[in-house]
C-alpha cells in the first residue's frame, strides 16, 4: 500500500513535469541508478542464503517455465481477439 | 539489452559478495533497500505520469485499442496459473505474481522480492527478462503464426520501448500506436495487480 502510494505520488508529480524535459531524465537517471542498487541487493540477500545460491539453477529453471506459461497464453487469447476481428476494426479506422 | 546485462551482472555481483562475505557483518539488517524501493517506485511513477503518449492515444483511438493490454493481462494470467502446476514450489499465487510483471523486470522483481521474498524476486528477475528476451528473437514467429497482435501481447510492458522497434518491423508500423498503449497500460497496471496478488 505504501508502495503504491510512492507511485501514485510519482504519476502526479510527473504528469505536472511532463514538459520538463531535463527534470525528467535526470529522474530517469536516478532510477536506473536506484534499481542497480535494489538488485545488487537483492544479491546480496540471496548470496548470504547458501541454500539459495544452491537452488539457483532450479530458480532459472521455474522462472523458464512461467515465462513460456505466460507468452503462450498472452499469444494464444491475441489470436482469438485478432480472429474476432480486431485486426479488420484496426484496418477501418 | 545494454540494460539488462548490466542488471544480470548487479544481480551476480551481488550474490558472489553476499556468500563470500564481503560486506560487513550485520549490513543486512540495516535493510537499505527499502527506501531504495519507495525512491524507485516514485521515480518510475514519474516516468510513467511524464509519458503523455497514452492520453495522446485517447484522444485519437477507439476504446478497441483496449483490448490488446487486455488479452496480454488475461492470457498471461491464464497462462502461468496453467503452468504453475510445474512449478509447485512457487505456487499459483507465486505464479500469477511474477506473471504479473509482464515483461517489466527491473519493477517486477524488487517488487516481488520485496512482498514475496527473495526467492520469488530472483524468479521473477528472471522469468520477465526472459519474456523481454524470448519477445525480441521471437517475434516474426509469433506474428506468423499467431498474428499481429501477438508479438504486441508477448511484449507485454516492453512493448512501448524495448521490444516496439522489433514488434513494428514485423507486423508493421500501423501497429506502432497499439503497441506503444498496450506497454503503458502494462507498466502502470504491474506493481498494482503484483501487490494486489500478494496481498
Amino acid at each position: 500500500m505504501r508502495i503504491l502510494l510512492f507511485l501514485a505520488a510519482g504519476m502526479f508529480v510527473g504528469y505536472l513535469l511532463r514538459s520538463r524535459k531535463n527534470v525528467l531524465a535526470t529522474a530517469r537517471t536516478a532510477a536506473t541508478w536506484s534499481l542497480y542498487l535494489l538488485i545488487f541487493f537483492l544479491g546480496v540477500s540471496v548470496g548470504a542464503n547458501p541454500a539459495v545460491v544452491r537452488g539457483l539453477g532450479r530458480l532459472g529453471i521455474q522462472a523458464l517455465i512461467l515465462s513460456a506459461g505466460g507468452i503462450l497464453g498472452s499469444v494464444l487469447v491475441a489470436r482469438l481477439v485478432s480472429r474476432a476481428g480486431f485486426d479488420r476494426a484496426r484496418h477501418e479506422e | 539489452m545494454k540494460n539488462s546485462l548490466i542488471i544480470l551482472a548487479c544481480l551476480v555481483a551481488g550474490i558472489l559478495a553476499g556468500s563470500l562475505g564481503w560486506l560487513p557483518r550485520g549490513f543486512l539488517d540495516l535493510n537499505p533497500t527499502a527506501y531504495a524501493l519507495d525512491a524507485l517506485l516514485f521515480l518510475i511513477g514519474i516516468e510513467i505520469g511524464a509519458d503523455t503518449r497514452v492520453w495522446q492515444a485517447a484522444r485519437t483511438q477507439s476504446v478497441g485499442i483496449l483490448l490488446a493490454p487486455l488479452s496480454a493481462i488475461l492470457g498471461t494470467l491464464l497462462g502461468v496459473a496453467l503452468f504453475s502446476v510445474f512449478v509447485p514450489g512457487v505456487g499459483l499465487r507465486g505464479s500469477l505474481a511474477v506473471g504479473a510483471g509482464f515483461g517489466y523486470y527491473s519493477l517486477a522483481s524488487v517488487l516481488i522480492a520485496h512482498i514475496g521474498g527473495k526467492t520469488l524476486g530472483v524468479i521473477a528477475l528472471l522469468a520477465n527478462m526472459a519474456r523481454e528476451f524470448i519477445t525480441l528473437i521471437g517475434t516474426p514467429l509469433l506474428a506468423r503464426y499467431f498474428g499481429r497482435l501477438a508479438p504486441i501481447a508477448s511484449g507485454g510492458a516492453t512493448s512501448m520501448d524495448t521490444t516496439l522497434p522489433v514488434i513494428t518491423r514485423s507486423v508493421g508500423t500501423d501497429y506502432a500506436v497499439i503497441s506503444v498503449v498496450n506497454g503503458v497500460v502494462l507498466t502502470a497496471l504491474a506493481p498494482l495487480l503484483i501487490t494486489a496478488i500478494l496481498r
